[in-house]
């Protein structure tokens, strides 16, 4: 139906042409679902537009065919083109909100591709919409045409966006990342629908994605991208049990999977990076990053071969190389295996935190002060204990509070109510309260790569600057001090006066890594550092990690939604949700049963990178309800799938606050079902781990 | 990470001339601030040269009054015998050249009043913008407050007020211009500061125990500098005008050293008679406003292009 052959796009910029695209060729039945995988930078999303050219002002394709139904798509007229995308032809973008009008009604938005594309009439196009949205499941589809897209939440703007897609019944639909800006929960229930509307319709799927796991579940075919070309092209089974190109199988082996954690797995990262399109080698793209590489790899490019099995492979060793036989190289950054010390001294300890936040009421009164008070309750009732040389791993959905946590330990928000004690001393108050000693021995790995280094120093200088400030080492020292913590994060000296932008994502990651190390502090505070990292980079960042702490015994405290990502660095977990800790105890027995109803739903919906993973379906309603009015009770109570397991059906839920059970070995759950009810629950979550 | 592709000795060394050559790089890729450029530099070349040498001595009445445009006057003279071009050329001087701190002529420092007015309003609306941006709450509305009382004046007012108040010299001229363009830098800086405040290396910067001070002179303002510098640019534009309007107003710079606005200001008197004379400094006012201007709008061009 699609036959994209020898596809070669490039983009103009101020000095050549860059290709995004060279040579890429695959084909797609009717029903079909091809995913396409690879690290960013690859040309994932260029694969996807060039489909229906939409390149932008500066993209053209060079060379090459697109045929569709038998039409040759290249060369079309913009008009031409316009009539098909949208009719035969229909796309889903990463973020839901920036593909929704936020000015009209969704009614009139979706009525709109009916109208324009078929001329239909608006009671007919109405009920038209109607049908659409209950086959993504929307509830109360006809009530959600007359709202507004913030009227609804993430995961159903993105359900309108993939029910606008399919009004015209389209036989291509490409997703560029559906799920990616969505919650895990959010994201599961939007595969589910993916995967649903596969079976029942005829329609073929390109779905771009960097997560294995997304792809591994919808998808038949997989077309492996590197460095803008197709390096691997095979089933779904054979990507996942039988790589064959070198890169493939670098990315499987870079995953760290649910069921594994860091005494009983290791990661190996791809060392390097992707290389940019003015620096790719001569010969095989993958040639200097490749373990397996030989003389005539740098020298010649290899051809997308067929081997065995209907898989095409552009390598010219593929049938030599054998991954079971493989063995780490001798540099590879891997974590170093270390039990976690028993019964080690606390160095932070929460007791019934409360972070509020004040809320600005809306009506009149409130403009004189004289309103309602209303507050955000971001973080409450939340007690912890950190203990030196561990590392608490903090999992929720977006809005759990986890991040208001973080920052209240660190100082950047005060504590309204508990007690916080670092090494015995009272560290409620923010930053201006704390003595400099305090602060040196509390600091920060941040989230985002691009916004964690000034872009006006170089890398010396903000490395130095903790140095000076915390007179860590004399002062004609700091220079040797700064290429030692350099070596340490596995960066050498040139790196010292590099300035942030010619640094990539994970070399900055790290950077921000040495600045934190940088004061020798006793707690690490991780805010999801390595979220926004490509698998391969993140695999490298996690290890250093675990290196570090290996090393000098600090002890950290790691926010992340990826909960393989928690299994895998973590000793202790907590999860929270909507400002409360509901379950918490040691990371063996956090995904272990029993479970609490809400881990049980974040670990079942985690996408395992294996085709035959068949995990359990428990699936959370909607999104999180607001945490200026929590729900009363348990305030899980509201989505909670095994409320039905109670006695009188869940009434207790709504009245009545949960309190924690001790399941033993420090693992606390906050819940009213009995632990031997939550014990026998079948969970999915290991034999898909393992 | 490897690194065996660059050769580090280069990329690792990125210097101070490497860096102005970037910075020229930027300003030759774009054909307005070329043009711009060039106008600019050479009014600084007449200004320079008419320190050192001018066909005749600006302020000597040699010849007779509002003379034509000959061979001996290119431009002719003025009401006063004087030769229009040297007091063109020697008028660059203090706009863009020299200061005159007091009434006695030889007490000068370098830098034109306009230069200086800039420089002025850069700094004090730059320290009460990156104030307002990153403390917020009060101290963003009492000094926003104010500074919008400002603005709510029209900009000739203030001079007049200013110039009523304080007399007349270069150093009151500076001080209308700072005066009145603080407030429109301090809006700018101030929403450059509240962008910047949210990334993470402020964080990492408070987290560090860093003074309120050190955060926002070291580590916000520096970010903000592109911006702030097209803003400084165009602003020089705007200073000459002003310059130009309070010597046409006769409230400007003291005579006898010549000065655009009151050159315009004198020939108006005699537009019937020697119409040419009036031309001479308006052309001169107008090609170095539009000459910076041009010069700001490709740099700002530039730069944004670089920007994502």
């Amino acid at each position: 139906m699609l036959d994209v052959r020898n596809l070669t796009v490039g983009y103009r910029t101020r000095k050549t042409v860059v290709e995004a695209l060279r040579g890429v060729s695959f084909d797609l039945q009717r029903g079909e679902a091809l995913g396409i995988v690879g690290e960013s930078g690859c040309g994932k999303s260029t694969l996807g537009w060039s489909v229906v050219n939409f390149l932008g002002a500066n993209g053209f394709i060079r060379e090459g065919s697109i045929r569709f139904e038998g039409e040759d798509l290249v060369g079309r007229s913009d008009q031409e083109l316009q009539q098909l995308r949208g009719n035969r032809i229909a796309m889903v973008f990463q973020d839901p909100m920036q593909s929704l009008n936020p000015s009209l009604r969704l009614g009139e938005q979706m009525r709109e591709v009916l109208t324009y594309h078929q001329q239909m009439s608006t009671e007919e196009a109405t009920t038209r919409c109607i049908q659409a949205l209950e086959r993504v499941h929307m509830p109360d589809a006809a009530g959600v045409l007359d709202r507004y897209p913030h009227q609804i939440s993430g995961g159903q703007q993105q359900r309108v966006v993939i029910a606008m897609a399919l009004l015209n019944n389209p036989s291509l639909l490409i997703m560029d990342e559906p799920t990616t800006a969505l919650d895990v929960t959010v994201e599961a229930a939007v595969l589910d629908l993916v995967a649903e509307l596969r079976r029942t319709m005829d329609t073929a799927i390109i779905f771009i994605s960097h997560n294995l796991g997304v792809i591994a579940r919808i998808c038949d075919r997989v077309a492996v991208m590197y460095a803008g070309e197709v390096v691997e092209q095979a089933t779904v089974q054979q990507i996942f049990h039988a790589p064959q190109h070198p890169y493939t199988q670098g990315l499987i082996r870079c995953v760290p999977r649910l069921g594994a954690d860091k005494t009983s797995s290791v990661l190996y990262p791809i060392p390097g990076r992707v290389p940019r399109p003015d620096e790719r080698p001569d010969g095989c793209l993958f040639s200097t990053r490749c373990q397996y590489v030989q003389e005539r790899c740098r020298h010649e490019l290899p051809a997308l071969r067929q081997m065995p099995g209907n898989a095409w492979v552009r390598c010219h060793f593929a049938e030599e190389i054998d991954p079971a036989e493989w063995t780490p190289p001798p540099d590879a950054e891997i974590a170093p295996q270390t039990p976690p010390p028993a019964n080690a001294e606390r160095l932070l300890c929460g007791e019934h935190l409360k972070k509020y936040y004040r809320v600005p009421g809306t009506s009149l009164a409130s403009l004189f002060g004289l309103g309602e008070k209303k507050f955000v309750k971001a973080v409450d009732d939340v007690s912890f204990v950190v203990r030196k040389g561990t590392t608490l791993g903090i999992v929720g959905e977006s809005g759990s509070g986890k991040s208001t946590l973080v920052k209240s330990i660190i100082g950047l928000e005060s504590i309204d109510g508990g007690v916080l004690e670092f090494m015995g001393v009272d560290v409620r108050g923010d930053l201006s309260k704390r003595t400099l000693e305090t602060i040196r021995e509390l600091q920060m790995v941040f989230q985002n790569p691009d916004s964690t280094m000034n872009p006006a120093y170089t890398v010396g200088q903000q490395i130095a600057r903790p140095l000076e400030r915390f007179k860590t080492v004399p002062r004609g020292q700091v220079r040797d001090e700064v290429v030692r913590l350099l070596r340490a994060v596995r960066l050498n000296r040139t790196y010292y006066d590099r300035f942030p932008r010619q640094l990539s994502g994970g070399e900055k990651q790290r950077v921000g890594i040495a600045r934190a190390l940088a004061s020798h502090p006793d707690l690490v505070l991780c805010d999801e550092p390595v979220s926004a990292l490509d698998v391969s980079v993140q695999a490298a960042i996690l290890n250093l990690l675990l290196e570090v702490q290996h090393e000098n015994n600090t002890t950290m405290i790691f926010i992340a939604h990826d909960l393989s990502v928690v299994r895998f660095i973590a000793d202790d977990v907590a999860v929270m949700y909507l400002g409360q800790l509901v379950e918490s105890g040691p990371v063996d027995a956090i995904y272990a049963p029993p479970h609490h109803p809400y881990t049980e739903a974040l670990l079942s919906a985690v996408p395992v990178p294996d085709p035959n993973a068949n995990s359990t379906r428990v699936r959370l309603e909607g999104n999180a309800p607001s945490a200026i009015n929590p729900p009363s009770g348990c305030r899980f109570h509201t989505r909670c799938p095994r409320r039905v397991l109670m006695p009188d059906g869940g009434k207790r839920c709504e009245t009545e606050a949960p309190m924690n059970q001790d399941a033993g070995d420090g693992h606390v759950i906050l819940c009213h079902l009995p632990l031997e009810v939550l014990r026998h629950l079948e969970s999915g979550v290991m034999q898909a781990g393992m | 990470m490897t690194t065996t592709t660059a050769p580090p000795e280069l990329e690792s060394q990125p210097g101070r001339l490497n860096r102005l050559r970037e910075a020229l790089a930027i300003v030759f890729s774009s054909r307005t601030a070329v043009v711009g450029l060039a106008i600019v530099i050479f009014w600084l070349a007449i200004g320079v040269i008419s320190l050192f040498w001018t066909p005749y001595p600006p302020n000597a009445q040699l010849f007779d009054p509002n003379l034509p445009p000959s061979a001996v006057n290119v431009m002719g003279t003025d009401h006063l015998g004087r030769d229009t071009w040297s007091r063109i050329m020697a008028g660059t001087q203090v706009v863009l050249l020299k200061t005159r701190l007091a009434t006695d002529p030889r007490v000068v420092i370098p830098g034109g009043v306009a230069i200086w007015g800039v420089i002025g309003a850069v700094l004090v609306g730059g320290l009460l913008g990156v104030n307002a941006g990153y403390r917020g709450g009060a101290a963003d509305q009492v000094i926003m407050q104010v500074l919008d009382a400002f603005i709510a004046f029209p900009v000739i007012v203030l001079y007049l007020v200013i110039v009523t108040a304080l007399g007349r010299g270069d150093v009151i001229v500076i001080l209308a211009i700072t005066v009145t363009g603080a407030p429109g830098v301090a809006r700018l800086v101030r929403g450059l500061t509240m962008d910047i405040k949210t990334h993470d290396y402020i964080r990492a910067a408070e987290t560090r125990g860093e003074s309120k001070w050190y955060v926002m002179l070291w580590e916000t303002l520096p970010n903000a500098r592109g911006p702030i510098l097209v803003d400084a640019m165009l602003r020089v534009g705007y200073a000459i005008f002003a310059i130009g309007t309070l010597g046409f107003l006769g409230l400007g710079l003291p005579p006898p050293d010549p000065d655009w606005g009151s050159m315009v200001n004198d020939a108006r008197k005699y537009i019937y008679s020697n119409p040419l004379a009036i031309l001479w400094p308006s052309l001169a006012i107008a090609t170095l406003v539009i000459g910076v201007n041009l010069f700001a709008d490709g740099l700002r061009e530039e730069i944004t292009r670089y920007q994502r």
